[in-house]
């Protein structure tokens, strides 16, 4: 097994490679990866309960939609968030991410496993319902359109410079994400996970750690949803529907629950196929379902489970007696 | 065999994935106009999308693939349906194939999604479908680059409603798809049928993709004269198959995509006498749309809904500005000028271009009926065209400043002052 330390610099290594070509990649790769990074903070938000606290939400769009939503009325109706207030805007996103968390966790935290999902699903589609019957605050089914992006000494609507802030937003949501499930706390998430009951007897109130990291992953929501905003330059009730929350739980499963680089890496194949592919073929989709049927098949840890699985086959052929050890743990 | 699969797929997986890398741009062409174009080629308005394509497809094919004398190079992205997709899709077409100009987008919301890229790239975009009235009307100063040969969504509803009162009726209901174009269609409606000196006195507002009209039906009230409606997609079979089937009887005006071509053939006896309004009808009784609709239907299959004859009109629009423009891609600015100052004569009827860059032309009071027509053999349902109002423009009779002190119609505007 890698060592810990060897893992990060590799992901750091990807990451500074990454940011190294794509801005000299051409301008509708410098698009796509924005796109991709703006997506991937809330697949690792959703990594955060799907795979470290083991609840399946299908409600994630709804932060993403409220971060873009107060972005895009900020920004026409009230002319804020176009200067240095920009990160006021941010701040605002989180929190009002947070503060719906904090809300519907009342309600879903109660519930967990299928129920959790449904729940979650439904004030998920509350939202949605907002977004489109809400007229005069959202512009109901055509949207708000942004029509400029933040300046303030930085142009950000250069795309190029703008990628370089979505995806320092990105590394830093990384960074703050596996410091959280490092921490003492993420650990007791973890063993909620696999577990609920034995940590409720070892004494740890479970259902305050299952609210705060619902509430965590709310506020990388709503950060997301406001990049999201500002790189689209248009926010709709689609970016809350329901299969945007799908989407962004089909990314983590095919990834790797768990590992947050999987939630990326998923973010980033399915926004290739999904965007770039299919400008190249009309058969896109079948690609698309080929790769998620397959994962499921035999990958059931997700993309991230491939050196698992080589090493396990390696180990099988040298039919080392000790193969069993790196059987990977059930998700 | 499971294992020796699973063996073989797993690097394949992984190599695939990494097959998609980055970069491949398209060089630019010399003396050609390019042309993008955006359709939902896949998901739920996948049929559509290709009815959009076919439509523009069809003028090329008939015209060796050149208008206005320069080669044409066609570019079709799938928008999927979703303003995000249809967003990076416009900006590859700008940014990769460095098209001349952007055409498509389906649904209103898209429109509204796409206006700003044309804004932010100076390109220009040609809305054939995408409806949305402030588009063209209250925020047509953000987009000096965009352009719109398709309809506002209240266009055709005016006159409808005018129509509806020169009927004698007094109370309509009205039953509309809940979502922005919904609001647009029925205020259009209502705004005309309320001027006139009728009254709405009802507002029943389903939700989009209602499959089910049961709950609805039951409600409505029992005096009133007519029932207007605006079905989209498969709504539009459902909605007047349940309302004849629970014996309610009385005539159904309804929104342009409640009974157009789309949706007609699918459709069963009991939508005949229906009236529905749009600025196209496959059965216009005019030569240059009868030789449209057999061209269509002779290498489709089916016959061409207004998806198709306004992506065929704009393909004629660009084909003549380019001709005026001598064969030479002008710019976005001065092609939108030259475009402006077209009069053309099109299978919808003649067009012309408002100042805020919206086509006038005929609306068509249609009813349902069984017949043939063109000389084919057999009985089927198609739109008989019953009134023409010549020459409509998005701003009604109402006056231009009028109508945009107004603000756009909504769920709430007009006010439904006769309802209880």
């Amino acid at each position: 097994m890698m060592s810990q330390k060897i893992k990060i610099l590799m992901v750091i290594a990807a990451l500074v490679a990454f940011v190294y070509i794509v801005p000299h990649s051409g301008s509708f790769v410098v698009l796509l990866a924005t796109r991709a990074l703006a997506f991937a903070i809330l697949a690792m938000s959703l990594d955060l309960l799907l795979g470290f606290t083991g609840l399946a939400s299908m409600g994630q769009a709804a932060y993403f939609g409220v971060g873009a939503y107060l972005t895009a009325v900020l920004a026409t109706k009230f002319q804020f968030g176009l200067g240095w207030d920009f990160w006021l805007v941010i701040v605002l996103g989180i929190l009002l991410g947070s503060a719906l968390a904090a809300v519907f966790g009342l309600f879903a935290i109660r519930a967990s496993d299928v129920y959790f999902l449904m729940i979650t699903l439904a004030l998920g589609q509350c939202v949605w319902g907002l977004a489109y019957r809400w007229n005069s605050l959202t512009g109901g089914d055509n949207g708000i359109n942004l029509n400029a992006r933040p300046s303030f000494g930085l142009d950000l609507s250069n795309e190029v410079t703008f990628f370089y802030l979505v995806f320092g937003f990105f590394a830093v949501s990384m960074a703050a994400m596996y410091v959280l499930v490092r921490s003492p706390f993420g650990r007791s998430l973890a063993g909620i996970r696999e577990r609920e009951l034995r940590m409720k007897v070892l004494g740890y109130n479970t259902w305050l750690h299952k609210y705060i990291a619902f509430i965590i992953a709310g506020g990388f929501g709503g950060l997301a949803g406001v990049l999201w905003a500002h790189t689209n330059g248009h926010v709709s009730p689609e970016n809350v529907v329901l299969t945007t929350s799908v989407d962004a739980l089909l990314m983590v499963v095919l990834g790797g629950a768990g590992t947050l680089v999987g939630a990326t890496i998923g973010t980033a194949i399915v926004f290739g196929l999904r965007e770039y592919l299919s400008t190249l073929v009309p058969w896109w989709q079948y690609v698309l379902g080929g790769v998620y049927v397959l994962t499921i098949l035999y990958l059931p840890m997700g993309l991230m489970g491939i050196p698992a699985a080589i090493r396990q086959r390696l180990a099988s052929q040298g039919k080392d007696k000790d193969s069993k050890k790196l059987v990977s743990k059930p998700s | 065999m499971t294992n020796s699969l699973r063996q073989r797929l797993a690097p394949m997986l992984l190599g695939s994935c990494l097959a998609f890398g980055l970069g491949l741009t398209a060089p630019a062409g010399a003396e050609e106009l390019r042309i993008g174009f955006l359709a939902p080629t896949t998901g739920i308005y996948a049929q559509i999308g290709k009815d959009m394509t076919d439509g523009f497809q069809l003028y090329l094919d008939q015209h060796g693939n050149k208008l206005g004398g320069a080669d044409v190079k066609f570019i079709v992205e799938d928008e999927q349906g979703k303003p995000d997709t249809a967003v990076i899709k416009a900006k590859k077409l700008i940014l990769n194939d460095k098209v001349n100009l952007f055409i498509g987008g389906l649904l209103a919301s898209t429109g509204y999604a796409l206006a700003p890229v044309s804004t932010a790239e100076k390109t220009l975009y040609i809305s054939s479908i995408a409806s949305a009235d402030d588009l063209t009307q209250r925020e047509l100063g953000k987009y000096p680059y965009f352009f719109r040969t398709g309809w506002t969504s209240s266009q055709p509803h005016h006159p409808l409603g005018q129509w509806a009162c020169e009927q004698g009726y007094k109370k309509i209901i009205t039953v509309a798809a809940d979502y922005a174009f919904g609001y647009e269609v029925t205020g259009g409606f209502q705004k005309a049928f309320e001027d006139c000196g009728g009254k709405v006195i009802q507002k029943i507002w389903p939700p989009l993709g209602t499959k089910d009209f049961g709950p609805y039906i039951p409600t409505m009230k029992q005096d009133a004269d007519a029932v207007f409606s605006l079905m989209v997609g498969p709504m539009a079979l459902q909605f007047p198959k349940q309302l004849r089937g629970a014996g309610n009887k009385k005539p159904i005006v309804g929104g342009g995509t409640s009974y157009d071509e789309f949706a007609l053939p699918f459709m069963g006896d009991e939508v005949i006498g229906d009236i529905s309004a749009l600025q196209y009808s496959a059965a216009i009784p005019t030569p240059k749309n009868e030789a449209f609709v057999k061209a269509y239907r002779a290498k489709y299959g089916k016959v061409p809904g207004y998806y198709s004859e306004s992506n065929y009109t704009t393909a004629q629009v660009i084909d003549e500005a380019m001709k005026k423009a001598g064969g030479k891609w002008p710019g976005a600015e001065q092609f939108i000028k030259i475009m402006q100052g077209l009069k053309i004569d099109s299978v919808r009827g003649p067009v012309a271009f408002d100042d805020m860059r919206n086509p006038v032309h005929n609306i068509y009071i249609k009813k349902v009926e069984k017949k043939k027509l063109f000389g084919y053999d057999k009985d089927e349902l198609w739109n008989t065209v019953i009134k023409t109002y010549p020459n409509v423009s998005q701003f009604w009779t109402v006056g231009k400043d009028k109508f945009l002190a107004q603000p756009v119609y909504s769920r709430e505007f007009p006010p439904c002052k006769f309802c209880e």
